[in-house]
């Protein structure tokens, strides 16, 4: 999460109450706002921010589109500290007969500046308050930034197409890929594909996903007591295809290989070997038309590390316990031309018949969970 | 002149009168209750379950599976919502009548992926009376004062960003001389925390075995003794000094990862190799381990000691009663369905309830065991029911269900 200026916050927080409906947080409050969104990790500023949570949550009625705006920019924790207080002052001023400003929260709500978890609140206050509405506003939301509302706004075109599937299959089928073009989520994805297939319409759930397909990959390694987990291999200091390593049983060299999954699986029980007790690399080159923010999203049930451009980016030693789509969201920076991903994937020496997978699934995304595709 | 107390002054006075507040008898405080034995003083519990014994039921806004709290005329209990199962929800509602009293609502800022069966709002959060400290399988962590007002947040798996399980985390709190006490156990980053319960800060941090772990804490009280902590992993047992972290005696012989042992009297009654029945001694570096038995295998409920009786249930539903004394078991009862839910005792009576929701009511001192009544719920249960005011407290993924009691306390 970004750091935000306090002086920008203030001159927000400022700015923002000209807006109909909300009134200026007094001075108490947004200097006591401030140390909320000074919170960070392993506590740091929970004393001040103890104390400020108190004033904060004393807010007026009107004064609670205010405080969805300092959520602007203030990291994790302090979104939930804000959070609690915003609900505390909704529910003891609503119950003292007070009205929600629902054309100031509506303004937040629209407007895409604001954090997407700010709007979120504001949708579901407005919700609270006159359903409707909130449900009327909802089909806005299917290029939405934040998750949430996209989601709902999706769920509402499905339940749409499904009321169309039995008189109107076409318009159905055309409901649906709507919602599918606007779908981020893969359990909204996989759902609607089955739907369509149900309808005829097949989806090319690769493309949709939209995979990294294409890598060279290299193995088997040592990973006797998960102990290459840790053990820096050849790959993860030099890139060199043409290179004759040392492997787990004798020499390794690179090989090209493609997933043909649509789940985009790179499976190395097929492509190496059904071992166990053994470490594979798969490199990928990723060209980017500009240097640009991204998410690289994993899922796999190994260990496993990944690299972009031959920085670590994260790294994990679970065995076995799960995988799923996008189980991993990793926010990385891409370099404008060849960016290289580095996945190293580590199999135990688990024995039973859930431990067989050796295996993961990468995508390139945008924090919305847009795909990303390679440009070359 | 008028002089204005210091400050400092009234926060200390503040501070003692909070300190003296005591728990109410009766309240429900912890998984397996206010001891984390599953046994409550409770009277007046129905024996005869039948459709007329719910005195209340509410629906609830998320799935999960700890056990609902009963401090006081409030009944606290969490869940979790949304498509990721990233919304956290803390809940408040009034005992008598089950009416709403307060909600606060969390962003997860750690992994909410569970198996299915599980969800993020699967560890019991603990009370000490002035507040809740719930946790998460998202491992965030939070405390609330009894009327929802916000004391601190933590997000254990932010600040520890390899401290998840693909499968979920189920470990509940304990609150403790000041400290609560937050297993964070799993194959990667794994370790127990001591969070001062004033502030969330670090009190401690204990590095522990590095394998997945769904065992809950639980607290040893030894009249002239210090309290301990124990802590069962699949190296065994852990006892730590609440205040510190500090290692008092570990039991190494391995131990299961999912029920939780049970504190009996004197003896530390463990999962492990079947079970295992321990006695700390004062000043030894290791308890004495008073008997084994290979026969006596819970399955995800944890034992349950009830007098010289000890018992266990399967996930088949197999109850098995062993005498406490030597492991000699004495007699073994088939229930209806499968189970994850511990057993709770009110009254002489076990309070089982299925998966598939039928809470069955089980006589242990008839000769062979004996179901004496049962009531379909018609709901899917995983977490273990919660005792409190004469009534056995019910959550599903879908309600939050109160059997018996006369709404009052």
């Amino acid at each position: 999460m970004a750091r935000v200026n306090p002086v920008l916050a203030a001159m927000v927080l400022v700015g923002f109450a000209a807006m109909e409906g909300a009134a200026a947080l007094p001075r108490r409050i947004a200097a006591a706002v401030e140390k909320i969104r000074a919170v960070g990790p392993e506590g740091k500023g929970h004393a001040a921010a103890q104390s400020a949570w108190a004033d904060v949550a004393k807010a007026k009625a009107s004064q609670i589109p205010d405080l969805l705006v300092a959520m602007d920019g203030a990291n994790d924790y302090a979104l939930n500290w804000l959070r609690s207080a915003v609900e505390t002052a909704v529910q003891r001023e609503t119950a003292a007969g007070a009205t929600l400003p629902v054309k100031a929260l509506e303004g937040i709500l629209r407007d895409t500046r604001h954090h997407p978890r700010a709007r979120r609140l504001a949708f579901e206050l407005i919700r609270r308050i006159d359903t409707p509405k909130a449900e009327a506003l909802l089909s806005g939301f299917l290029q939405d930034p934040g998750s949430e509302l996209r989601r709902d706004a999706v769920a509402q075109l499905m339940a749409r197409a499904a009321t169309q599937t039995n008189a109107a299959k076409a318009t159905a089928v055309t409901t649906y890929r709507e919602a599918l073009g606007h779908a981020r989520e893969a359990d909204q994805i996989e759902d609607i594909a089955k739907r369509l297939q149900d309808l005829g319409d097949k989806v090319d759930l690769a493309k949709t996903f939209g995979w990294v397909s294409k890598w060279q990959l290299v193995g088997p390694f040592d990973n006797t007591g998960e102990a290459g987990f840790a053990k820096v291999y050849p790959p993860e200091e030099r890139i060199e295809m043409a290179a004759e390593l040392p492997g787990k049983s004798g020499p390794v060299k690179w090989f090209p290989y493609k997933t043909r999954s649509e789940y985009g699986l790179v499976d190395f029980n097929q492509a190496i070997s059904s071992l166990k007790g053994a470490v594979g690399y798969a490199v990928a080159e990723f060209w980017s038309d500009s240097a640009r923010t991204a998410q690289v999203r994993l899922g796999c049930k190994n260990g496993w590390k990944v690299w972009v451009n031959g920085a670590l980016v994260f790294g994990r030693d679970e065995y076995h316990r799960s995988a799923e789509i996008d189980q991993y969201r990793m926010p990385v920076t891409l370099k404008a031309g060849r960016n290289l991903i580095l996945v190293k994937c580590a199999q135990n020496e688990q024995t039973q018949d859930w431990a067989k997978e050796w295996e993961f699934q990468l995508r390139v995304t945008d924090e919305q969970g847009t795909p990303i595709v390679s440009t070359r | 002149m008028k002089t204005r107390p210091r400050f400092s002054a009234i926060v200390a006075w503040a501070s003692a009168l909070a300190a003296a507040l005591p728990l109410a008898a009766g309240d429900w405080t912890q998984f397996r209750g206010p001891n984390g034995d599953g046994l409550s003083t409770e009277t007046g519990v129905p024996v005869r379950m039948e459709p007329s014994s719910v005195t209340w039921s509410i629906p609830l806004p998320g799935r999960g599976l700890s056990s609902p709290l009963i401090v006081g005329d409030k009944v606290l209990v969490t869940a979790s919502s949304g498509a990721r199962q990233d919304r956290l929800h803390v809940l408040c509602f009034r005992l008598s009548d089950g009416a709403p009293l307060w909600e606060r609502q969390f962003w997860a800022t750690g992994r909410t992926m569970t198996h299915e069966k599980i969800g993020a709002a699967t560890p019991t959060p603990a009370s000490d009376g002035r507040a809740i400290y719930a946790i998460f399988s998202s491992n965030d962590c939070l405390a609330l004062d009894l009327d929802g007002r916000l004391l601190w947040f933590r997000g254990l798996g932010r600040d520890y960003p390899n401290a998840s399980n693909s499968l979920g985390m189920s470990s509940s709190l304990v609150v403790v001389d000041g400290v609560v006490v937050a297993m964070v156990e799993n194959d990667s980053e794994s370790f127990t925390a001591g969070l001062d319960a004033k502030t969330g800060l670090n009190r401690w941090k204990l590095d522990r075995p590095k394998k997945a772990n769904w065992t809950s804490p639980v607290v040893l009280r030894t009249p002239g003794q210090p309290n301990r902590v124990l802590l069962q992993s699949s190296a065994g047992v852990t006892a730590v000094d609440p205040a510190t972290g500090k290692v008092a005696w570990e039991f190494s012989d391995g131990a299961s990862t999912v029920p939780s042992l049970v504190v009996s009297g004197s003896r530390v009654v463990v999962p492990a190799n079947g079970i295992t029945v321990l006695e700390p001694e004062a000043g030894a570096g290791k308890p004495k381990s008073v008997w084994r038995s290979a026969q006596l295998r819970p399955g995800t409920a944890s034992p349950v000691a009830v007098g010289d009786r000890l018992l266990t249930l399967n996930d088949g539903g197999i109850l098995t009663c062993a005498s406490l004394v030597d492991g000699k078991r004495l007699w073994q009862l088939r229930l209806k369905g499968s189970f994850s839910a511990t057993p709770v005792v009110a009254g002489g009576h076990l309070y089982c309830v299925s998966e598939d929701g039928k809470v069955q009511v089980v006589d242990p001192s008839k000769p062979e065991g004996a179901v004496v009544s049962e009531l379909a719920l018609g709901q899917t249960v995983i977490g273990t029911p919660s005792l409190a005011a004469g009534s056995l407290f019910v959550r599903s993924d879908a309600k939050l269900v109160r059997l018996g009691g006369s709404g009052l306390r």
